[in-house]
């Protein structure tokens, strides 16, 4: 464990992303994003509400936690594709992962080196948000528990996501098709099992009240912002569940689904990263 | 100490490398000549752990290339034949990337990098980032980062190729020094005569298949059983031609375009037979003014052991 995290190739990810301008700039944009939306939220439920009472409360505060929280996984969800999806096939482009590979750093280590790092940053930007997130606790109707439990969505998504980025990155040669191949899958796990969510949900409707499918429940377990919603109303939850007749724990499934999801990826691009070596029974060349 | 057996390496159908047999010694510098595409970085991928043969094996240090990739690793100082950087590195920073990947302590790193540095002659730019060292620069750093780990073996893959010639011969002292130090060199290039003179063997590879090796004076010798030697007489060209013909050692005879009595022929016999050729001629009266045999340098030699090969 402890070559693991005193790595070089995690230093070096460490060193070069923070040195890099970009990353500053990745950090400054995310901040305003997000604080933009908080102080526009503020704002229009004060200054420019009808009811002039011009008093944020506890109510209103939780509603803000909540668009914040969306943001924030959205920004999360559009920034981990980016992140990771060229971490080998960049190296690989710019000729500098050949000489990597012929160094006897095995290849768990420089996979998992690039992940944390990635991971790292995101949770430097996370970290840079918090205070943001005072503004809700000085206004109340949000427990830091809550704050915890969202803070670890947001932490499995990013490993998830992050992880298939790197496979796809250690896979496919070409950055750019890996990059688009990551958002996809990205965008299928919002977009796309959210529509599937709602045509469940219309589904089940149509039939008698008895009747129940499965539908809702699995594509919902896998979209991170009905998790995010079901964390906060407990109302999602029961109903899913009710529809599907599964009675285990939407949140605990999506938990333990994203995380078997990194652990497959992480498994095969370990595996794939360095040609397989030993030599097999003669199969026909599959080129 | 670097073996082959058999090794090849195919893609698809494509045979890129076929049944390649090496031995080199511990201590050797063994120089593979071959044009391009002829399969060099094919084999030295295999060697490097980077590539998985076809079928056939390979020994490194008595490691197995496909058994034993960990222990090879720690064995070998790669150099591919095209290489990036981190161009966020300084010089100093990427040494140390490298060390520190070969596990050797932050101590004894910031002993050996100054070290490093010295012998590639980089002493200068150790606080410039990567990116901005020439080629040859950069090159040669790429080199040191190899020696990082003080490896018995040396991959070198086209390592003076883009070079200027002064940043080749500065590549060529440097390799010069490697050798002195004892480490076992295999060395690429397109190029024989490069090679030549600091290489103990040489191996002459053409469409993946090696087509000769050995010392670079018995390479030499084999080719010189072909040799070409030049005739030119004060008069009686044709009396002369004539005469020569009958040898049947003696073959395609050529008139000199434009010197007058001076002709060529190619000759396949022995040492003593030329001289007995020679004494015929003169016994003849034959006014002969020179007789000599053609320099044939390692070039012609190379494209002669290429011959009929399509370089395309
Ligand atoms: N990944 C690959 N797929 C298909 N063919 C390849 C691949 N890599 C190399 N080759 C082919 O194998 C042959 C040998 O290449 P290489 O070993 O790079 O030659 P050299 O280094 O001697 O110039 C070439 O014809 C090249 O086109
Ligand atoms: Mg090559």
């Amino acid at each position: 464990m402890k070559s693991l995290l005193i790595n070089p190739v995690l230093n070096k990810e460490i060193k070069l992303r923070f040195r890099s301008f970009k990353s500053f700039l990745g950090v400054f944009f995310y901040l305003f994003a997000l604080g933009g939306i908080a102080i526009g939220f503020i704002l229009m439920n004060t200054v420019f509400s009808y009811n002039a009472s011009a008093i944020f409360r506890p109510e209103q505060s939780r509603t803000m936690f909540m668009v914040l929280s969306f943001v924030q996984m959205a920004l999360i969800l559009f920034m981990t594709p980016g992140l990771t999806s060229g971490v080998i096939s960049g190296e690989r482009e710019r000729q500098t992962l050949n000489i990597l590979l012929t160094t006897p750093q095995s290849s768990t280590s420089i996979i998992l080196s690039k992940l944390i790092s990635s991971i790292a940053y995101l949770l430097l930007m996370m970290v840079a948000s918090l205070p943001l997130y005072s503004i809700v606790f000085l206004f109340g109707g949000v427990s830091p528990a809550l704050l915890g439990a969202t803070f670890g969505l947001y932490f499995i998504t990013m490993l998830a996501i992050g992880s298939i980025g790197i496979l796809f990155s250690t896979l496919i040669r070409k950055t750019i098709i890996a990059t688009i191949i990551t958002y996809g899958i990205t965008l299928f796990f919002t977009a796309g099992t959210a529509i599937l969510t709602m045509i469940g949900m219309q589904f089940v409707n149509f039939q008698n009240l008895n009747q129940t499918s499965v539908m809702p429940y699995i594509t919902s377990m896998f979209n991170p912002f009905i998790i995010l919603l079901a964390s906060f109303e407990e109302g999602v939850t029961n109903e899913i569940n009710s529809m599907s007749g599964i009675e285990f724990s939407l949140i605990t499934g999506f938990v333990l689904s994203f995380l078997l999801i990194s652990f497959i990826c992480l498994f095969i691009s370990i595996k794939k990263l360095r040609p397989k070596m030993k030599a097999k029974k003669e199969l026909p060349e599959g080129e | 100490m670097i073996e082959t057996i058999n090794l090849t390496k195919k893609y698809g159908s494509f045979t890129a490398l076929n049944s390649l047999n090496l031995k080199i010694e511990k201590g050797t510098v063994f120089g593979f000549v071959g044009h391009n595409g002829a399969g060099k970085s094919t084999t030295f991928s295999i060697l490097a752990t980077l590539l998985a043969p076809t079928s056939g094996a390979a020994y490194v240090n008595g490691y197995d290339v496909i058994k034993e990739p960990k222990k090879v690793r720690n064995h070998i100082g790669y150099m591919p034949d095209f290489f990036g950087v981190y161009d966020q590195f300084k010089t100093i920073e990427y040494l140390d990337f490298y060390g520190a990947s070969y596990g050797i302590p932050q101590s004894e790193r910031q002993a050996l990098i100054p070290q490093l540095l010295e012998l590639v002659n980089l002493s200068h730019k150790q606080d410039d980032y990567v990116d901005l060292l020439s080629r040859g620069m950069k090159q040669r750093l790429c080199l040191a980062r190899s020696l990082i780990h003080d490896p018995e073996v040396l991959i070198l893959d086209e390592p003076a190729s883009g070079l200027d010639p002064r940043a080749r011969i500065e590549m060529r002292e440097i390799l010069k020094e490697l050798k002195n130090m004892g480490k076992t060199i295999i060395i690429s290039s397109h190029i024989l005569p490069e090679l030549a003179e600091m290489c103990d063997e040489i191996g002459v590879i053409t469409n993946g298949e090696l087509v000769a090796s050995g010392s670079v004076a018995s390479i030499q010798q084999q080719l010189q059983a072909n040799k070409v030697i030049n005739v030119k007489l004060a008069t009686d060209i044709e009396k002369a031609i004539l005469l020569f013909e009958d040898d049947p050692k003696v073959s395609t005879i050529t008139k000199h375009e434009r010197y007058e009595n001076t002709f060529t022929f190619a000759f396949t016999g022995s040492e003593l037979e030329q001289i007995a050729l020679l004494k015929k001629a003169l016994d003849q009266e034959l006014p002969i003014l020179s007789f000599s045999q053609e320099e044939s340098n390692l070039e012609d030699v190379f494209l002669e052991i290429t011959k009929g090969v399509d370089f395309s």
